[in-house]
């Protein structure tokens, strides 16, 4: 039994959807992880991903970017399948950040050839990501050494670098102290004045609120909820995120069903 | 960064690895193979550089065992073969791998035991006679085992003697399948009798207590032989330069500075080419 | 036969004299050895590292195939290259046989398998960690494969030396394709086994202790540069 969520008009608002799937599925040991999804991700808005472990959200988030391909359904990016363009125009932060046993700026150097930006554009771009993380002095320290906020600001950093037009971050700030996800929380916003579309999940109801704009509650591989923020968390409609909002320590096995 | 300097590391090593194989081709040589017995002795060490001092041309010993030395000249992979293994050279010559063969000079074997001699055979001359009593006493014996001019003069005595060695094999009767280096080390550590070539036990560092048991029996005579290699049949063999070396070993100066060449004032090879084809050097 | 001191004493003589015949055989020891080192990590890495990278079909063979040729025997790797390197052989005419060149493949042939199978499994271990970030970043295969190469460059160290300690103690395949021929392609450990069948077993002792040693200088310089690395987090 598929939910289907009526997706509200500010969702639909924007003419196209960036990022958009249809009855998505992903099965795995006879289980399905995450069972027919219909999702619309609106160009220049922050969506937050919730719900809890084992929900289905580091694997949906995977499934959007195209680094897993899915069992059924099927992504698609402004109107067209998944392809090379589409990869180009995205970047990704994981909640542990990988770096290369390089240099801060070296790295960043890495992304950006990877992506074909040589010369003088390049050092811009360096220079410019560098500034944007705070981490001009660190620029020749090796990225490894870095605490665990600069180097997750650095990852953010990269992913910037990149000129992509939407984001993802997956619990990014999880491992952090307040004020490393202060710094990071302050690079998204920055990234959508600027005109990047962020899909962020996490586990942290007030980063959500400070964030972001929809809400896509997960419960079980399907879609509980979903709608402006907002109005969500002020006024939920399904029983899981009620749970979760009320303070909940809510575990998937609970096995609460949507009513 | 790392990985450029790196890749020039290992092109300049290539560069270095390249000459190596060219250092030496401004000087002639010629490549010889022979045993390990021979080298072994010192026989070389004294001899060669008399040669290249009369010539100008190097000589390079490839020394790694009668049956490989016969087998690399037969592949072209050498000018001239001087071993001691007078039926298989003769077979050599005949089968068009060698062109002529000289008797060169000769050195005699030995056997050894240890001190204790259980066998009871020092002092004996008759090797076959020897040799039966070593059986009959189940006497631990080395053997070569490897189908050396050595190792086929022992087996022609162990039939003279009227005894069943592959039988025996692996109770009193080792083969080893080793050179004469190695069977000896084998042989002193194990308290065996061994039948060696007098210069290679005189030359021998680890005799531990070791003494020479039977010698002078006429039927011990250890025989080398020098062949020029086919070029006819491998257009790579220095034809000149190796005839010269020929040429110079059975004059009456190579027989000279074999005849020369003594280990603690005994004389370990006795030259014994044939007097006409001693030509002398002008 | 001395002591175990007199061994000592011998091969510390023969190294503070600098004897000169010592050098040249230690000094075409490393020659060899560091080339055929150079040349297997120049075939192996990047053959280790697409292997630990890629899946493709057959995969799982070569890996087998690998990690199976490094107990390549050194004495049938010399049988072999004298066999193509021969008079009578295919590759006859290139002259190779009885020099140094020809031990330097020889050895070749016996390290690259151990550089290609270890890398394998270092890179492919590394891969790991590596592997969702570079899709996402969408990281060419040639740029994965350097980027990987690069980030494992000091265990890869250890990799090479685990190559070289092969190359430096073996005998059997530079006995056959050199000749051990006096001045020419005499190496420590054809030396040693000279000695040995001459019976001058502390001479040999004592050559055995100075390839120790040598083996000893490069392995602790290699770690040397590997220690600052290590302080420096790059490793």
């Amino acid at each position: 039994m598929r939910d289907m969520m009526a997706l509200p008009e500010t969702l639909t608002k924007p003419a196209a959807p960036l990022l958009r799937t249809d009855a998505l599925g992903f099965t795995a040991a006879g289980r399905a992880l995450i069972d027919g999804i219909d999702l619309c991700i609106a160009p220049g808005r922050t969506t937050v991903i919730m719900g809890a472990n084992g929900a289905g959200k580091s694997l949906l988030l995977r499934l959007l970017h195209g680094l897993i391909p899915p069992s059924q359904g099927r992504v698609l990016w402004q109107g067209r399948p998944l392809d090379r363009k589409a990869r180009a125009a995205q970047a990704m932060v994981f909640q542990r950040p990988v770096l290369l046993r390089r240099s801060v700026l070296a790295n960043l150097r890495f992304a950006l050839s990877v992506r074909g930006v040589r010369g003088a554009q390049r050092t811009v771009r360096e220079a410019e990501a560098l500034a944007r993380a705070n981490l001009t002095e660190l620029a020749h320290a090796p990225a490894r050494v870095l605490s665990g906020g600069e180097q997750q600001r650095l990852a953010v950093a990269r992913a910037l670098a990149c000129t992509p037009d939407l984001l993802f971050l997956d619990e990014p700030t999880a491992s952090l102290d307040p004020a490393s996800t202060n710094a990071i929380e302050t690079l998204i916003r920055e990234a959508r004045a600027s005109g990047v579309t962020v899909v962020l999940v996490t586990h942290d109801l007030g980063q959500a609120r400070r964030l972001g704009d929809d809400l896509v509650f997960l419960h079980a591989g399907r879609v509980a909820e979903a709608g402006p923020l907002a109005d969500a968390l002020a006024a939920p409609r399904t029983a899981p995120l009620r749970a979760r909002l009320g303070g909940h320590l809510y575990l998937d096995t609970d096995h609460i069903p949507i009513a | 960064m790392i990985r450029r300097s790196l890749l020039c590391l290992s092109a300049a090593l290539l560069l270095a690895a390249a000459p190596l194989g060219m250092a030496r081709a401004e000087t002639p040589f010629i490549l010889v193979q022979s045993t390990t017995s021979t080298q072994n002795s010192g026989l070389f060490d004294h001899l060669l550089p008399l040669f290249t001092a009369a010539t100008g041309i190097e000589v390079r010993v490839v020394a790694l065992g009668t049956g490989q030395a016969i087998n690399n000249a037969a592949n072209g992979d050498g000018d001239v073969l001087f071993v001691h293994a007078k039926a298989s050279e003769e077979e050599f010559v005949a089968s068009g791998n060698g062109v002529e063969r000289f008797d060169v000079m000769y050195n005699d074997f030995v056997i050894l035991g240890p001190a204790s001699d259980p066998a009871g055979v020092a002092g004996m001359t008759d090797a076959a006679a020897a040799l039966k009593r070593i059986a009959e006493a189940e006497a631990p014996f080395a053997s070569r085992g490897d189908d050396s001019g050595t190792h086929k003069a022992e087996l022609a005595l162990w039939d003279v003697a009227g005894v069943d060695v592959a039988a025996a094999s692996g109770t009193w009767y080792r083969e080893t399948g080793s050179g004469m280096g190695a069977t000896l080390n084998t042989g002193t550590a194990m308290g065996a009798y061994v039948m060696t070539d007098r210069a290679t036990w005189i030359s021998f560092g680890n005799k531990a207590d070791h003494v020479v048991a039977v010698q002078g029996d006429p039927v011990m005579f250890n025989q080398y032989g020098i062949i020029l290699v086919n070029p006819a049949r491998h257009s790579n063999v220095k034809a000149a330069l190796s005839q010269q070396f020929i040429d110079w070993i059975v004059s009456r100066e190579g027989q000279g500075a074999i005849a020369s060449f003594t280990i603690d004032g005994q004389q370990l090879f006795f030259p014994n080419a044939a007097p006409a084809e001693m030509k002398i050097q002008g | 036969m001395d002591s175990f001191a007199g061994i000592l004493g011998q091969a510390f003589g023969l190294i503070l004299t600098l004897d000169p015949d010592l050098m040249e055989i230690i000094g075409l020891s490393l020659r060899v050895t560091l080339s055929a080192v150079a040349i297997a990590c120049v075939i192996g890495l990047p053959l280790g590292a697409v292997v630990g990278t890629f899946r493709f079909p057959g995969r799982t063979v070569v890996t087998v195939l690998l990690n199976a040729l490094m107990g390549l025997p050194p004495v049938v790797v010399g049988l072999i290259v004298y066999l193509m390197l021969s008079a009578s052989g295919p590759l006859g005419v290139l002259g190779l046989l009885y020099t140094p060149t020809a031990m330097i493949i020889a050895q070749t042939i016996l390290v690259t398998p151990i550089v290609a199978a270890l890398t394998r499994q270092v890179i492919e271990d590394l891969h790991v960690e590596y592997a969702e970030q570079f899709d996402s970043l969408d990281v060419g295969p040639v740029a994965r494969v350097g980027a990987l190469l690069m980030d494992a460059r000091y265990s890869l160290l250890t990799v090479a030396l685990a190559g070289f300690g092969r190359a430096v103690a073996e005998v059997g395949a530079v006995l056959i394709v050199g000749g051990n021929i006096n001045h020419v392609t005499r190496v420590m450990t054809t030396s040693i086994a000279l000695e040995t069948s001459r019976g001058n077993l502390q001479l040999a002792l004592a050559l055995g202790v100075v390839l120790l040693i040598l083996a000893l200088v490069v392995n602790a310089g290699v770690m040397a540069v590997r220690a600052t690395a290590v302080r420096a987090a790059y490793a």
